[in-house]
């Protein structure tokens, strides 16, 4: 159970990795996530759902290093197995036939986009996808995203691939130019702070799916809390997707934060290893 | 069963237990003091999350204790246990050197005596319904020390006895969570030959007695020893699952589960909703005591981070307060605080949790009430501003109602808040069940007499359907689910057997 049956580097930083876990194949939806942990010692965390595969059983994760437990994740070879694994998790997407949909992602946020685009494609909504990253070799599942969208605008930071320029300008230019029934955005939540700004010019109704600290996962801890339309909301069991205009992102920032420092000294003494 | 009256009128004449009675007249059993719990000293514990408070009486302390008890024609004590133990029998056999057999005894009703010995408010239950305490006014047999004693005996003598069970009938039942009312309802139901799958969403067994209560009180080996015994009579486990997610009711139908016992427990902490409450530093109790009880988060080795505060304030007062307040000194606070907005008389917790609390240091600022918090340009709490409560007519609790105090207002510096102020159901598993019926607290309803829910085959018990009790009367839930769920399967094969 919970063997990795593929890896694959998008880039030094970011993993992708298919583990084998036949029920949370089977019964994972669009916008689902899971609990994992590494090793007996290791930390619950979170990670959205990237694609699955009920057939063969598995589903796919993309995790970026950005910590211990990150790092502990894609540091695992094919053959070897997550030690905990609980899912799906949080409520699915709410997805049906709206018209137009614009799809955002940022960074790794681009992989638990994926299942969305997929699902709202095959409820016969036109699907325009815009993704966005520092850089050329930090976009990723672009021919993915491709397959279910009937349009793509590739953004980096840099040019040195597609468009250059922020996120918000590949949305502009499609919400100028044709009419958009409802807007999803999923990256680093400063991104999001800013997309679900620009959609709310246009009235666009949003959603934004958020990643932030959890540790059971199932409503118990209370770490997710969030503030959306001035009420505080769990991400584990309320979320992860949320009104986009609505969310608190300047207090959601403040709360990715909160174990900063217990966080640098664990990565020094784990990266200098 | 053992509140059947011939049933314990027979148990009661038996040869041994008659001869037990005459050794000893009872007026040099009234005689003997009750027996005092030995504690590891208040300024060593304040240093060791992980070392037990009380540290168990003697093989003599427990004898002695044991022949205070009379052995009462009518055992009321029987009647305060929600999982109506034999009381008078285990402590005879107690008396009577049976110690092991004293174990056999706690085992018939109880799936988790260890636990309970240590965990249960026994001074509410079975010692509250004592004769010595209702007719003499003298302090009860001490029924929960005896208990942990028989216990502890059995474990460190390494020939655990195993309950007997019935021949295995082939019907498959489940539970849902593995806290203390799905493991005495998974003990019950294996003793009747039922085939049982416990189901835990976490990736630990035990529920709220692994997460939830500090090793101090509890040590996680415990409860792992008590559920060892389960494992080898037979019922089975399966951790990082959750049902109605990972699979749905209807795929566990299919792979042949006849009936459920929902024991989720009550999942949502509560907050105050005041302003600044989001603020990082402040957490709720059931997050702070997760990350040290169950992912060790205290230990070098942990990959978990905690927050380890020097002036750490804790809101509320009953026992999570307690465990809560009590794990911050361990993990090195200078001062830690209970901030409580009655006076000590409405606490709900434990009167030997408030005692342990305060000989370790514990300031009580009882009768204030938090308003709300500040933080510094990094969102990290570092004070809070309260108010002074007096208190009023009761409420519909019964307890004086606190009713805050005209300017009163001050400031406190604190740089970690824990909010232990209640808990809500967890709705997870009532959402995926559109016929479940909850009451408007989001609590399961269940017939009270059988714990049967709206879906027939569903049992419920703890914290799920009571919104947030203690360890036993989750246990209690736990065996009248089983009881009637017994009941209820055995109809219904009679009643197919009939129609075909």
């Amino acid at each position: 159970m919970n063997k990795i049956v593929e890896k694959e580097y998008f880039s030094d930083k970011v993993i992708r990795l298919v583990v084998e876990n036949p029920k949370i194949a089977r019964s994972r939806k669009a916008g689902n996530f899971v609990i994992l942990k590494i090793g007996e010692k290791g930390e619950r965390f979170p990670l959205t759902i990237a694609d699955a595969d009920p057939v063969k059983g598995t589903i796919t994760l993309v995790v970026q290093i950005v910590g211990v437990s990150s790092a502990k994740l894609a540091a695992l070879e094919v053959g070897d197995s997550i030690t905990d694994l609980v899912g799906p998790l949080g409520k699915p997407t709410d997805i049906e036939l709206k018209g137009t949909i614009l799809a955002c992602g940022g960074g790794v946020g681009v992989a638990p986009l994926l299942p969305i685009v997929e699902a709202f494609k095959k409820a016969g909504n036109r699907v325009v996808s815009v993704i966005a990253a520092r850089s050329k070799d930090l976009i990723i599942l672009e021919d993915e995203i491709r397959r279910w969208s009937d349009e793509v605008i590739v953004m980096t930071d840099d040019g040195s691939y597609g468009r250059q320029g922020l996120i918000t300008a590949g949305m502009e230019e499609v919400i100028q130019r044709e009419k958009i029934d409802e807007c999803i955005v999923i990256g680093p939540a400063i991104m999001m702070k800013f997309a679900a700004l620009t959609t709310k010019k246009y009235s666009i109704p949003t959603q934004a799916s958020l990643n932030s600290i959890m540790v059971d996962g199932t409503g118990m801890c209370g770490a997710c809390r969030v503030t959306v339309g001035g009420k505080t909301r769990f991400t584990c069991v309320d979320g992860p997707e949320f009104d986009a205009h609505e969310i608190n992102f300047d207090e959601m920032l403040m709360r990715l934060g909160g174990y900063r420092s217990e966080e640098v000294v664990a990565n020094n003494k784990y990266f200098q290893k | 069963m053992s509140l059947d009256p011939e049933y314990l009128k027979n148990e009661r004449s038996q040869e041994w237990r008659a001869a037990l009675r005459s050794k000893i007249k009872n007026k040099e059993r009234t005689a003997i003091q009750r027996v005092h719990m030995p504690e590891q000293a208040p300024e060593i514990r304040v240093k060791y999350q992980d070392r037990e408070v009380n540290l168990g009486i003697t093989a003599e302390q427990a004898a002695l204790e044991a022949s205070r008890c009379m052995d009462c024609v009518t055992p009321t004590c029987i009647e305060g246990c929600p999982v109506n133990i034999n009381i008078p029998k285990f402590i005879k056999q107690i008396e009577d050197g049976d110690v092991l057999g004293a174990a056999a005894t706690l085992k018939e009703t109880n799936a988790l005596p260890a636990v309970c010995g240590r965990v249960c408010p026994q001074e509410k239950q079975c010692e509250s319904r004592c004769f010595y305490l209702e007719k003499m006014n003298l302090p009860s047999v001490s029924i929960g020390h005896l208990e942990r004693y028989a216990a502890d005996f059995e474990r460190a003598s390494g020939t655990s006895n195993i309950p007997k069970t019935a021949k295995p009938n082939g019907i498959k039942v489940a539970t849902v969570g593995s806290g203390p009312a799905a493991l005495s309802f998974a003990g019950d139901m294996v003793k009747n030959g039922y085939d049982v799958t416990v189901f835990e969403a976490l990736h630990e067994i035990g529920g709220v007695l692994k997460y939830g209560i500090p090793e101090f009180r509890l040590p996680n080996s415990i409860v792992d020893f008590e559920l060892d015994n389960l494992k080898k009579m037979g019922v089975k486990f399966e951790t990082n699952f959750i049902v109605g997610r990972t699979a749905s009711f209807d795929d566990l139908r299919k792979e042949g589960f006849q009936a459920f016992f929902l024991g989720s427990g009550a999942g949502l902490p509560r907050f105050m909703d005041i302003p600044g409450e989001n603020f990082n530093g402040i957490l709720s109790s059931n997050e702070y005591l997760t990350r040290v009880n169950l992912m060790g988060a205290n230990s070098e080795t942990s990959d978990t981070p905690v927050i380890l505060g020097k002036r750490v304030a804790v809101i509320g007062g009953g026992n999570t307060a307690m465990d809560s307040v009590r794990t911050a000194l361990r993990l090195g606070a200078d001062r830690a605080m209970i901030i409580y907005r009655r006076s000590e008389a409405e606490m709900p917790a434990r009167i030997e949790e408030v005692k342990h609390a305060k000989e370790e240091g514990v300031e009580f600022m009882n009768l204030c009430n938090p308003l709300e918090y500040f933080a510094d340009e990094k969102g990290m709490v570092n004070r809070m501003r309260l108010n002074r409560m007096g208190l009023g007519e009761p409420d519909a609790s019964g307890r004086r109602r606190p009713v805050p105090i005209d300017g009163s207002e001050f400031e406190l510096d604190v740089d970690l808040v824990i909010v232990a102020v209640g808990v809500s159901p967890n709705p997870l598993v009532p959402s995926c069940l559109p016929d479940l019926k909850v009451s408007k607290w989001g609590t399961i309803v269940v017939e009270e007499d059988k714990m049967q829910s709206s879906i027939e085959e569903m049992f419920a018990g703890g914290d799920i359907v009571r919104g947030g009790a203690t360890v036993i009367l989750a246990m209690g839930d736990g065996r009248k689910a089983a009881e009637n769920m017994h009941i209820y399967l055995q109809n219904k094969i009679a009643n197919t057997t009939k129609v075909n």
